[in-house]
């Protein structure tokens, strides 16, 4: 028997394994999902004091769930499947060690599992961060350990699998740019979940009373795990990115080598942002927090720059290719924005980097820390990129997902459309409001800031109340934009119509995301149009404009910082 | 010739970047060391740095330190908490546990300290109210931060890590008088009688006696 299949629509041999692997991974992606989303609204309807729904130790415990099934389960189960897809689909070449990828889900299920219990039997109430010596029972770091090593090994799977493709001679050339931000995440991986090891194992140890765990140690290389596993999200939206643009609009690449080698320069500097988390700490000096927090002198934040310019520049110019050249935005304006693939990809872009870069940057300089650490603007900054930026970037994808390698039609598909507005426009208020509320000092993680009970009061002005209920109200509409999600993909996976092996558009209108029929991804039309100089603007003028602005917003916001730092007490 | 990301390219595709390209990143890396240069700049010029004076401390050791400091100084009790007033430029301290803040600190406007902050079982986190300032607190580390108070009032300080199920009740205090227009520095008895004393008010500026 074959064991590939010829997608009809890309005309790509897909391994019938990693078929299964992709389906695996991102249905318990799904699950995960469920839960981290029911348990978001929970948090939100407790720290919202107008309801305060939870009790404090039901506050505390279901934020631990949200967290973990969010930023580990979630986020990593879907990265696996992403892994699978860029390596084996994208090269036509065959997973190289099947067996062990479901040996790799058995034991990632089986820690998430062993987690979850850990948590909702009130053994492990310690959140996500489990700063020792604050303990939990043995099972919540074992748990994390299984999960770890499995996704170690899918890791291996997909280098393997690169090897395998180029030795098999399934592609010509260099691996396509999408592949390459892959691998830049797993990478990525590879460097975090070695640090994962190096701290919950010792972990693991001292809950079982056989080590000693310093804690400062502990928080340096917990870190090395914490903010290195969001910086694998960041290479696989930035991969998606590309993905998305394509599959959409016939985004091309600008130049593989500015795009290849930002992603380089992720790999060299990006896991140094463990430093943000330190920077008020006590065990480090201003040399190391300055040099790492910068990720040396941000590298990183170049290489984000960059694509921040080729993803829209490629966008703009696969348009301008096929014809969309009227003004500067005419290609903008006349892209497919009922593309629920498409709109994701612009939303996660714009408010990744608007409101969840500048953010993360500007709270992540050293003396500024002190006006944001632990307070609501950390949430705030990371809701802006992990869930507006990363998860709306696999949202939109899952669209291509369902019909491409589920090959099912998408259920509810006005539903669909709407999906990314609802829910990116949900975070985007909920994460702001939640910033602005960090900057009254309203700490993160807590049950009650009307402190009742508590030896002395403190009362937060009264615009701190107006924006809970502005959080309030966004997280609830996100939180309808993720039911949407949910409702679309388990119908359309479980109960959706077979695509059979239709590709035109008489068949798919209205059943799958337009990309699918009209096929910008596979070639540009004949007889390539001569690009227009727009003056100083160059041949991509509405990039040019959009990354100004970016630029603009970015140094008022730095700015007002620091002179916001400056109002404080002398402190040094 | 163009292709999307999803094409492997063919041939050397280490090319010459587009014009908008190297403007762009041109202009990114400058702003990259403008970001990078404002953190020493700020050591050199500005006033807020979260450099301290750190050193590990055994937990048990810096708490008989506390206990030491509050016999030596305390001057009141507030709600239960000694009310400690060290001498105007001395080394103070503040300890977290669960879930209180020791001792209720008294400090003079415009005078510099050395603040030692640690914890005696885990993390707990130094927020100070209304002003947005963060420190880590963590147990067997000091963190010993110089700051001068620049305003006259009473400060909340609350806690802004996670310690456990009483996280949210751990709020301490730090009143900063102006001896310049108080009269006396130890004459703060005034706020004693009350049950509990709210630092819902913004700090006074010191407008009358700030100016002289």
């Amino acid at each position: 028997m074959n064991p590939f299949r010829k997608c009809p629509t890309t005309g790509l041999a897909v391994h019938k394994d990693a078929d299964a692997l992709i389906k695996a991974n991102a249905v318990a992606a799904t699950v995960a999902l469920l839960i981290g989303g029911v348990t978001a609204v929970l948090v939100l309807l407790t720290r919202w004091q107008a309801v305060h729904l939870l009790s404090d130790v039901w506050f505390y415990r279901i934020l631990t769930v949200h967290g973990m099934n969010m930023l580990i389960f979630f986020i990593l189960f879907f990265e696996m499947a992403v892994l699978y897809f860029a390596s084996a689909v994208l090269l036509n070449a065959r997973v190289a060690a099947p067996k062990t990828g479901w040996v790799a889900f058995v034991l990632m299920l089986a820690g998430a599992a062993m987690v979850e219990w850990a948590m909702f039997t009130g053994r492990a109430d310690v959140l996500f961060t489990s700063y020792v010596p604050l303990k939990a029972h043995w099972s919540f770091y074992l748990g994390v350990i299984l999960f770890a090593v499995g996704a170690i090994l899918v890791t291996t799977i997909f280098f393997a699998t690169l090897v395998v493709a180029k030795r098999e001679k399934t592609y010509s050339g260099s691996m396509p740019l999408v592949t390459f931000g892959a691998m830049t995440a797993a990478i990525i991986a590879a460097i975090t979940l070695l640090h994962g090891a190096a701290i919950y194992i010792p972990t693991f140890l001292w809950s079982l009373g056989l080590m000693e765990v310093d804690p400062q140690v502990y928080r340096l290389v917990w870190w090395g795990l914490g903010h290195s596993s969001q910086q694998i999200n960041v290479a696989a939206m930035v991969a998606i990115w590309y993905l998305l643009g394509g599959l959409t609009v016939g985004a091309v690449v600008v130049n593989e080598k500015i795009s290849r080698t930002a992603f380089v320069l992720y790999i060299l500097f990006i896991s140094m942002a463990s430093a943000h988390h330190l920077l008020v700490d006590p065990g480090f000096g201003p040399s190391w927090k300055i040099v790492n927090t910068s990720y040396f002198m941000y590298m990183a934040v170049l290489a984000s720059m960059l694509h921040g310019f080729t993803v829209p520049a490629g966008i703009e110019l696969g348009m301008r290719l096929r014809g969309f050249t009227q003004g500067l935005f005419g290609w903008l304006r006349r892209a497919p924005w009922h593309d629920p693939g498409f709109s994701a990809l612009c939303l996660s872009v714009v408010v990744f980097g608007f409101v969840g870069g500048i953010t993360g940057v500007t709270f992540g300089t050293e003396q500024i820390n002190i006006i944001a650490h632990n307070t609501l603007r950390i949430p705030g900054h990371f809701h802006a990129t992990v869930v507006s930026g990363t998860a709306m970037a696999f949202m939109g994808v899952t669209y291509y997902v369902i019909p491409l390698i589920f090959r099912k039609k998408i259920a509810f598909y006005g539903l669909a459309k709407w999906q990314p507005w609802v829910f990116s426009a949900g975070m985007l208020v909920f994460s702001m409001a939640m910033t602005f509320a960090g900057t009254f000092g309203v700490p993160r993680r807590h049950w009650d800031v009307t402190f009742s009970g508590a030896p002395f009061g403190v009362e937060y002005s009264a615009a701190v109340d107006l924006l809970f209920a502005v959080m309030a109200a966004g997280g609830l509409v996100a939180a309808v934009g993720g039911a949407m999600y949910i409702v679309v993909t388990v119908w359309s996976v479980f109960f959706g119509k077979p695509l059979g092996d239709e590709t035109t558009q008489a068949a798919l209108a209205g059943a799958v995301p337009p990309g699918l029929y009209t096929r910008p991804f596979t070639e540009l039309p004949a007889g390539t149009p001569k690009l227009k100089e727009h003056g100083k603007l160059g041949t991509m003028p509405g990039t040019m404009i959009l990354v100004g602005v970016f630029l603009l917003a970015f140094v008022v916001y730095y700015f007002a910082n620091w002179k916001l730092l400056s109002a404080m007490w002398q402190i040094g | 010739m163009y292709q999307t990301g999803m094409a492997p390219p063919q041939g050397v595709w280490w090319k010459p970047a587009h014009k908008s390209e190297k403007v762009w990143a041109t202009v990114a890396f400058v702003w990259c060391m403008v970001l990078f240069a404002m953190m020493p700049i700020w050591h050199l010029r500005g006033g807020q740095n979260p450099s301290g004076i750190r050193a590990k401390v055994d937990p048990a050791a810096f708490q008989a330190r506390v206990q030491e400091f509050i016999r030596d100084y305390q001057v009141d009790t507030d709600n239960g908490f000694p009310v400690v007033a060290p001498p105007p430029g001395s080394d103070v301290y503040m300890i977290g546990q669960m879930w209180s803040w020791l001792p209720v600190l008294q400090l003079e406007k415009d005078v510099e300290y050395t603040l030692h902050l640690s914890a005696l079982d885990v993390n707990h986190g130094f927020n100070l109210y209304p002003f947005n300032v963060n420190f880590q607190v963590v147990p067997g580390y000091d963190y010993g931060l110089r700051i001068v108070p620049t305003e006259a009032g009473e400060y909340g300080v609350v806690c802004n890590e996670f310690c456990g199920v009483g996280h949210h009740l751990m709020v301490g205090k730090v009143i900063v008088t102006d001896p310049a227009r108080d009269g006396s520095a130890n004459n703060v008895g005034a706020t004693t009688g009350e049950e509990q004393t709210s630092v819902a008010s913004q700090p006074t500026t010191g407008t009358e006696g700030g100016t002289q």
